[in-house]
């Protein structure tokens, strides 16, 4: 069970624009075992989805641009693999779920097709055997097989992120990288999407990576959880860990901003200020700025990654012992 | 109260629209090609503008001179003479002139009647708006180029009855355009809250719908201008346009052609012109598009 | 589908009768008259003035344009005032030449501008496409008239290996179709461009991607098909305006087509050719206009849907 699956290291990831260089992933480390969910929370424009499109290898270029970095899965590093081989994979044995399901379907294709399309590339299967199977995957996702021939615009939301995840989940991938699959959709949706995905992915015993802002659907689903800030991980640990013992204090930012059911409080605490712009990050901890806890160090020192054990790691100078707590 | 907020939207529209202009304008200057066609115009219009001096009109571009005709470019017509011994280079910037006088006046004509209808159609609706629209469409399903000669031939071919049929032939794209950004914006809360402070229809139409429809009509005008400009030699060119001896280049163009095989100055020259003239249109319009759409652009 | 197709085939009546009293109006006011045109310069005040009566031109705007609707629903739009014939005869003895002229033109534009805008966009910024674009550019900012006066300039006069002008053979047709070809790939290849742009950046296609689609496929089936509907709007609309006539190419290569017929009938004040000529276009125009729509159809199901 513990098999390692995904093995990130050092992964940088800039757009170059005319309006300067948007670092958008800056060095960032994660490590996935087969079957494991892992939350990747963050603000937007934190680059949860570069660093999503930068494990499919499709960041656009121009103008963006992996610097540097490893993508270790099933024991290949994913950045070496030429193009035809990395398609290979894509849809595959990596598959990804867009933000947006109004979009992330083609208009002028049934779904039919679309779901056929992924199942003919990776199985080989004749187009026949192709539509069977498609049949199939729309009733695992709790669509009428029939409706294979109508096109994107004839469902609504809810129903297209379920043809999104069929898609998603029809060649049987090792990973699924779920970029905010339910942000898009109906709270009441959300709540079906997000067991349907639970459901599949225990069945499939697929690995998730689960992108997302809502730290309430990271406590349903994940075990595994990494908070992205400003294109870095600050803090990452077992779901347990985040949530009972949260270090870092950008983390602890965001379980003050949330309402809480069992203690009495007057206020929300929102955290201050706005991420920094990307072009034009803040010297030493790009929190620094916002942080309660800054001191003039903050400002030039940039934290290295301090492991508290137990898989707990979290990057502040607070638990280098070079500010107070 | 009102007052106070009136002042204050007024306000924030007004920087809010000076820094638009500004933030347009710094992209046009870092978009190369806008700027070579902003360049060929500023030659061409000052060309025009100072044509009389360049060259005196009488003597140089009407008077004829017959021992000197289809004479080939030299160090004295850079361009060559015509099949009446005329300077080419100098009736050019003379048909300059014309051309600019008709591009500029023709797209006025069509981007006041056919904006005025467009403005008028979507910020009624309804029954104003249907009769006014079947009525485009109606001009629409003649080819504006056909609209234009059959104006023009009921009119008479003076230079204004040109632009006048110029211009009318190409409203109903205007009125289109019109139309479709006002209806984009009219249901917005500033217009709300210019009525809410008793602003009349013609008020709430001239200061604040007008400004705001404005982009795409810039574009869309540019690219006429061209349009029109090539309306214009067309139309002279088989006849029905300037008529000669006045300097136009479509007519240049006809009076050149029966003369292609032993002066192919006569024709050349006039054509490359126009077609430099629409080219430098063509690129600041497209820039114009991509500096007030910065959408379209990554 | 059928119930939308008659739907725009009935709106194409009002449309009709619109243009018809336009082009009534705008021949009333032109200066000349018919009788005295018909009769020659010579004739005898007296016959003109005879003519004028038995041809109801002394009644008023309204009585004339009356009687030219009622004759017109009968299916009689009158005999030229210059040839005596039937203005109809007339237009389908040229409306060939006008079809082949517009039908090779727009095939030969749409084989060379829809690949090349292609390629212009899935290779943005590249050398191809600047030198694509930049070409394209030149052909729409070309006068179409003078085009045709340089390919005569090389191919007839220089080289001597086409004929400057007329109609008959396949010789005659190939400066013509040139000409039109080119202007027109031009604006396709532009519009083929900016649209392939647009799909290229959609989310669906990024799904595409992640599914493994090969590049050429996902250019080819997912991105193109959403790309179409500018593309066929522009290819329409260019066949569109050449059918009703490119003037200028015809009269540059005295080719005899719908557009020279129209210019000749109007400087000649034959305003019963010019009538039927200018319903004759609009006619054609907005036919070629629906079968766009219809098209749409086909191509995006969206579109389907809102045709009930």
């Amino acid at each position: 069970m513990n098999e390692k699956l995904l093995d990130i290291k050092n992964l940088t990831i800039h757009y170059i624009t005319d309006d300067g260089v948007v670092k958008a992933v800056n060095g960032i480390d994660i490590e996935l075992n087969k079957g494991e969910t892992l939350g990747l929370v963050g603000e937007t424009g934190a680059g949860k989805t570069t660093t999503a499109l930068g494990i499919m290898r499709l960041v656009p270029n121009p103008p963006g641009k992996i610097l540097s970095g490893e993508i270790t899965f099933e024991g290949k590093d994913l950045l070496k693999l030429p193009e035809g081989e990395m398609r290979k994979i894509r849809g595959n044995k990596i598959s990804m779920i867009f933000q947006d399901p109004m979009t992330s379907l083609n208009p002028v294709m049934t779904v039919g097709e679309q779901l056929a399309e992924v199942i003919q590339i990776h199985e080989g299967l004749s187009n026949e055997e192709a539509i069977e199977k498609a049949k199939k995957m729309l009733e695992m996702v709790g669509i009428p097989g029939e409706r294979h021939t109508d096109y994107p615009h004839q469902f609504s939301g809810g129903m297209k992120q379920r043809v999104v995840i069929a898609i998603a989940l029809a060649c049987n991938p090792q990973l699924l990288i779920a970029d905010e699959p339910t942000t898009a959709l109906d709270v009441t949706i959300q709540a079906q999407v997000l067991d349907l995905m639970k459901r599949l992915k225990e069945e499939f015993n697929t690995a998730m990576i689960l992108i997302t802002h809502d730290l309430g659907v990271v406590a349903e689903v994940c075990d595994k959880v990494a908070i992205m800030y400003a294109g870095e991980i600050v803090e990452s640990a077992s779901l347990e860990d985040l949530f009972e013992k949260p270090k870092h204090p950008y983390t602890l930012g965001l379980f003050g901003s949330i309402p809480n059911l069992e203690e009495e409080v007057e206020r929300l605490n929102p955290i201050k200020g706005l991420m920094p712009d990307p072009t034009n990050l803040p010297s030493g901890c790009p929190f620094h700025p916002r942080c309660p806890k800054a001191k003039d160090i903050c400002k030039i020192q940039v934290p290295k990654t301090t492991d508290l054990g137990n898989g707990h790691k979290v990057r502040c100078l607070i638990y280098e012992g070079l500010v107070e707590a | 109260m009102a007052n106070v907020a009136n002042l204050q939207t007024a306000d924030v529209k007004k920087t809010k629209k000076r820094s638009m202009w500004v933030e347009v304008a710094r992209r046009m200057a870092k978009n190369k090609m806008a700027m070579v066609g902003l360049g060929i115009i500023v030659v061409l219009v000052l060309l025009a503008l100072f044509a009389d001096v360049i060259a005196p009109y009488e003597e140089v571009v009407i008077k004829q001179n017959l021992s000197m005709r289809l004479k080939g470019p030299s160090a004295e017509h850079w361009l060559g003479t015509d099949e009446f011994g005329r300077d080419i280079f100098a009736r050019i910037i003379h048909g300059a002139r014309v051309s600019l006088k008709v591009g500029i006046v023709a797209v006025g004509i069509s981007i006041f009647i056919g904006g005025s209808l467009g403005a008028i159609a979507a910020y009624y609706g309804g029954k104003v708006d249907n009769l006014i629209m079947r009525f485009m469409d109606i001009l629409l399903a003649v080819p504006s180029i056909l609209l234009a000669i059959a104006i023009v031939s009921a009119l008479g071919s003076s230079l204004f009855n040109l632009m006048l049929a110029i211009g009318i032939s190409s409203v109903p794209s205007y009125a289109r355009i019109v139309r479709a950004s006002v209806l984009s914006i009219k249901d917005q809360e500033f217009i709300e809250a210019a009525r809410a402070i008793g602003a009349n229809d013609f008020i709430i139409i001239t200061r604040h719908i007008i400004p705001n429809a404005l982009a795409p009509v810039i574009v869309q005008g540019t690219l006429g201008v061209a349009g029109a400009i090539l309306s214009t030699a067309g139309l002279s060119f088989i006849g029905l346009g300037i008529q000669p001896p006045a300097p136009e280049w479509g007519s240049m163009l006809a009076g050149g052609r029966a003369y292609l095989r032993e002066a192919w100055h006569v024709t050349t020259f006039p054509g490359l012109v126009i077609m430099i003239t629409i080219l430098a249109l063509n690129l600041l319009g497209d820039g114009l598009r991509d500096a007030l759409d910065p959408k379209l652009k990554q | 589908m059928r119930k939308y197709i008659t739907r725009r085939l009935l709106m194409l009546i009002p449309v009709i009768l619109g243009v018809t009293f336009i082009v009534f109006s705008i021949m009333y006011m032109t200066p000349g008259d018919p009788a005295q045109m018909i009769l020659g310069e010579s004739a005898p005040e007296s016959a003109v003035k005879a003519l004028r009566e038995k041809m109801g031109l002394n009644d008023p705007f309204i009585v004339q344009y009356g009687r030219f609707v009622k004759n017109a629903i009968m299916g009689d739009f009158g005999r030229s005032y210059a040839t005596k014939k039937e203005v109809f005869a007339e237009i389908f003895a040229r409306f060939p030449a006008t079809l082949q002229l517009a039908s090779v033109g727009v095939l030969v534009a749409v084989l060379i501008g829809v690949p090349v805008g292609i390629i212009s966009a899935t290779k943005q910024y590249s050398l191809f496409d600047s030198v694509a674009m930049l070409l394209a550019l030149l052909g729409v900012s070309m006068p179409n008239f003078w085009q045709g006066l340089m390919y005569i300039l090389l191919f007839s006069v220089t080289l001597g290996w086409l004929p400057s002008g007329g109609y008959g053979s396949f010789k005659h047709f190939i400066l013509p179709a040139l000409t039109l070809g080119t202007s027109t790939a031009a604006v396709i290849a532009r519009m083929t461009r900016s649209s392939m742009l647009e799909v290229i950046r959609q989310d669906y296609i990024r799904t595409a991607r992640a599914k493994g689609v090969e590049e050429k496929k996902v250019i080819l089936k997912h991105a193109l098909k959403n790309a179409l509907i500018p593309i066929i709007t522009v290819v329409g609309l260019q066949f569109g305006h050449l059918l009703g006539g490119a003037v200028l190419t015809e009269t540059v290569y005295s080719w005899p087509g719908i557009g020279r017929l129209l210019v000749d009938a109007i400087k000649q004040k034959d305003t019963p050719m010019v009538q039927a000529t200018v319903v004759f276009i609009a006619v054609t125009f907005s036919i070629v206009n629906l079968a766009v729509d219809i098209l749409y159809a086909y191509v995006d199901p969206r579109i389907k849907s809102q045709y009930k």
